[in-house]
């Protein structure tokens, strides 16, 4: 990352470049994070979108995006994308349209899609070579019907279908790894509260072709029961606990782009949050936050 | 123009590479499978200037065309049974979308349970979802009707996918003589796709397929559909015409095969329609003044077109290949919706169901059929529903329950 253009927060674009307004809740994490990597990446963009809360970004007559956008379905963005990739390539190799007109391809899914009902069209498109950017906004539950659990769900989190005092009993699915393990161009974690981090992976993927996959944690107020205007210093804790680790696997490698030595207690993220509060109240629960901190502390000594 | 055996998948090829079709994508199905192995043959040999793309799934396939279609390409691409009902989310989606595409279904039996063989459960389950649909009774008709459907499908009135329905082995897997316009006569008929000005460009941005608030601004997109799809009724007069100048074949909305004089017609979508025809040969030959009326169209459904072939007949035949379960035959309950109380209706709609799976529906059945509407019109009754199943089919049924039972009892005590 020797030759980015952003290295400080300063060097990051001053104004937005997707409008405001939308039907967002205050404080998420999802939209924070697009409207960074919207910054970076630019108009000359088609959004291709499945099912999930951002599918509420364009109603009818409005839309946030200055270059196009298109909803599919759930199951099928990356597909859509597909025809959209084809068809552009088609007209620019027929002469039909001028090389200028042509757009990349950006995938748009929550967890949901990403995790589970679009993953088998996600990894298609990764068969295939699909030059896309696969943009996923990871709120960890199905958020835009209310949070029930879904296989981005961490351990332990109380959603609208697991209830205290166990929570979700299943552990979250490593969705970096199956992408690492279908060998595309590129993948990354990121999060909007670390927004040099972001930018810097943004403008390495799109400067490469073929399948790229960004894995955006996004915290939510309203899913994960916090403060709206807590939102970086949550996103700030995810990282700097070790939870949610920054990281970047390209050509079969995999590099941390943030160590934090030592870490925060993971206590110091989870007891912000309304879905972790039955681990502290009425009794903390040692057991379960002491394995939280174990298999985060598993994890980094794997990297360490 | 040249003339070669072929078969109705072939057929449905040609057509694709007469069109000149930009994009495929796919997903392999039988009894499908030979209508993109063709193209992809084609387009290896650099006969075809096509990208042909074998998707995961039906779903994503139609998902893969739509978007293609919008982005501004000619896209063809085709599938069956299952993989029909599999993109049936996505059928009414691009079809939202108005994306115009055209789509082959070579009809098959819908599971469970499982089957092969051919009916028409699967593209009358797509029947609301704002494709138009042709349906084909010949080899001929189906190369035929991918051209037709394509300009159809374009039109800027029209702007919906089309369905292009042939039946699986009965037309995908038998060879028939089949005419093979050229190029020029094709060119005539079928200009460069034109994609209007929505598609994806840098220059223009546009976001489609956006969600709405409320049932105003949702009905009001509904409504066009549909009102798209009526307008299409109009516009395949306009471009059949033109076909047959093109291309010198006259496909009209409705076939009518000795249907002007006849008391009693035959009402049948499909390749059966050659059976339909055969009877109604016979029935002639001892007297009975039979016909056949064959919708070509089903979406949209050509009202006044199979109201016009049906004035004051006695009796209509309907035979499904179909069912609607509780309910009964579609095209029946169709057909009634289009006559009641209609001053010319005939004064029996007789509705049988038939040939699902692959079932035949053999000349006896014909006749039969035929003569029990006609004696419910003479006795002034109705005529009771019928689904068509013969002794002998019943007996061979009782035999596999048999064997399935005796083995189930020789495990039992064996004790697996």
């Amino acid at each position: 990352m020797s030759e980015t253009r952003f290295r400080r927060m300063n060097d990051l674009p001053s104004t937005h470049l997707l409008g405001g307004g939308t039907a967002m809740c205050a404080g998420c994490g999802g939209l924070q994070a697009i409207q960074e990597i919207y910054d970076v990446l630019g108009p000359r963009t088609i959004f291709v979108n499945a099912a999930g809360c951002m599918t509420l970004l364009s109603i009818y007559p409005f839309t946030p995006f200055r270059g196009s956008w298109l909803y599919t379905a759930m199951a099928c963005a990356p597909a859509g994308s597909q025809g959209v990739r084809d068809a552009l390539d088609i007209l620019v190799r027929k002469g039909r349209i001028e090389p200028a007109e042509d757009l990349s391809v950006v995938t748009l899914a929550g967890d949901g899609a990403s995790y589970g009902m679009g993953l088998s069209a996600t990894s298609a498109a990764i068969d295939r070579g699909l030059d896309f950017l696969y943009v996923c906004y990871d709120n960890e539950g199905y958020g835009n019907t209310g949070q029930q659990t879904s296989a981005a769900t961490p351990f332990a989190a109380v959603t609208a279908t697991n209830d205290p005092p166990l929570g979700n009993p299943l552990a979250k699915k490593d969705l970096f790894a199956i992408w690492a393990a279908n060998r595309p161009t590129y993948v990354a974690t990121a999060i909007a509260a670390e927004p040099v981090d972001l930018a810097r992976k943004i403008e390495k993927a799109s400067a490469m072709k073929g399948p790229r996959l960004l894995l955006i944690l996004a915290p939510c107020p309203t899913g994960w029961g916090f403060e709206p205007s807590d939102l970086v210093e949550i996103g700030r804790l995810a990282v700097s606990t070790g939870v949610f680790p920054l990281k970047e696997w390209e050509a079969g490698r995999t590099v941390h782009t943030k160590i934090r030595r030592p870490r925060v207690p993971v206590e110091e993220y989870l007891k912000r949050q309304g879905r972790f509060r039955h681990l502290f109240k009425p009794e903390r629960q040692e057991a379960v936050l002491s394995e939280i901190q174990r298999r985060a502390d598993a994890y980094w000594s794997a990297v360490e | 123009m040249t003339r070669l055996l072929m078969t109705g998948n072939a057929a449905a090829a040609w057509g694709a590479r007469l069109a000149d079709v930009d994009y495929v994508p796919a997903f392999p199905i039988t009894p499908q499978t030979e209508i993109v192995e063709t193209l992809e043959h084609w387009r290896e040999a650099g006969e075809i200037q096509t990208r042909v793309v074998m998707m995961e799934s039906e779903h994503s396939a139609v998902a893969a065309a739509g978007a293609a279609a919008l982005t501004g390409v000619r896209v063809f691409t085709a599938t069956s049974s299952q993989g029909l009902l599999y993109a049936m989310e996505m059928l009414y989606t691009v079809a939202g979308w108005r994306a115009p595409f055209v789509l082959v279904n070579v009809s098959r039996g819908i599971a469970a349970p499982i089957t092969l063989e051919p009916d028409h459960q699967d593209v009358l389950a797509a029947r609301d979802s704002g494709f138009l649909q042709i349906h084909c009774a010949s080899v001929q008709e189906v190369l035929d009707a991918v051209l037709l459907a394509h300009r159809w499908s374009e039109h800027p009135t029209v702007r919906l996918p089309v369905i292009v329905n042939l039946d699986g082995f009965h037309l995908s897997f038998t060879r028939e003589p089949v005419e093979v316009p050229d190029a020029q006569a094709v060119s005539r008929f079928l200009p460069p796709f034109d994609p209007g000005d929505a598609s994806f460009r840098a220059s223009k941005p546009v976001s489609r397929a956006v969600a709405v608030l409320g049932g105003g601004p949702y009905s009001y997109f509904r409504y066009q559909m549909h009102r798209a799809s009526e307008a299409a009724l109009a516009v395949h007069e306009t471009i059949a015409v033109e076909f047959q100048r093109a291309c010198g074949r006259r496909w009209d909305l409705v076939e009518v095969y000795r249907a002007e004089d006849a008391e009693i017609v035959f009402f049948l979508t499909g390749s059966y329609a050659t059976k339909a025809r055969d009877a109604v040969d016979h029935l002639r030959a001892v007297g009975i003044a039979a016909g056949l009326v064959r919708p070509r169209v089903l979406r949209p459904y050509p009202r006044e077109a199979i109201r016009a072939a049906l004035r004051g007949k006695r009796g209509v035949v309907v035979l499904d290949q179909n069912l609607s379960m509780g309910q009964g035959g579609v095209l029946h309950t169709e057909l009634a919706a289009a006559l009641y109380g209609w001053p010319g209706a005939p004064k029996v709609l007789a509705s049988f169901v038939g040939g699902l799976g692959g079932r035949d529906v053999v000349l006896e059945e014909f006749r039969e059929m035929a003569h029990e509407t006609l004696r419910a019109a003479e006795e002034g009754r109705e005529s009771p529903r019928r689904l068509l199943y013969t002794a002998q089919e019943l007996r061979e049924v009782r035999k596999l329950q048999g064997i399935a039972l005796a083995e189930r009892e020789d495990m039992a005590k064996e004790g697996m």
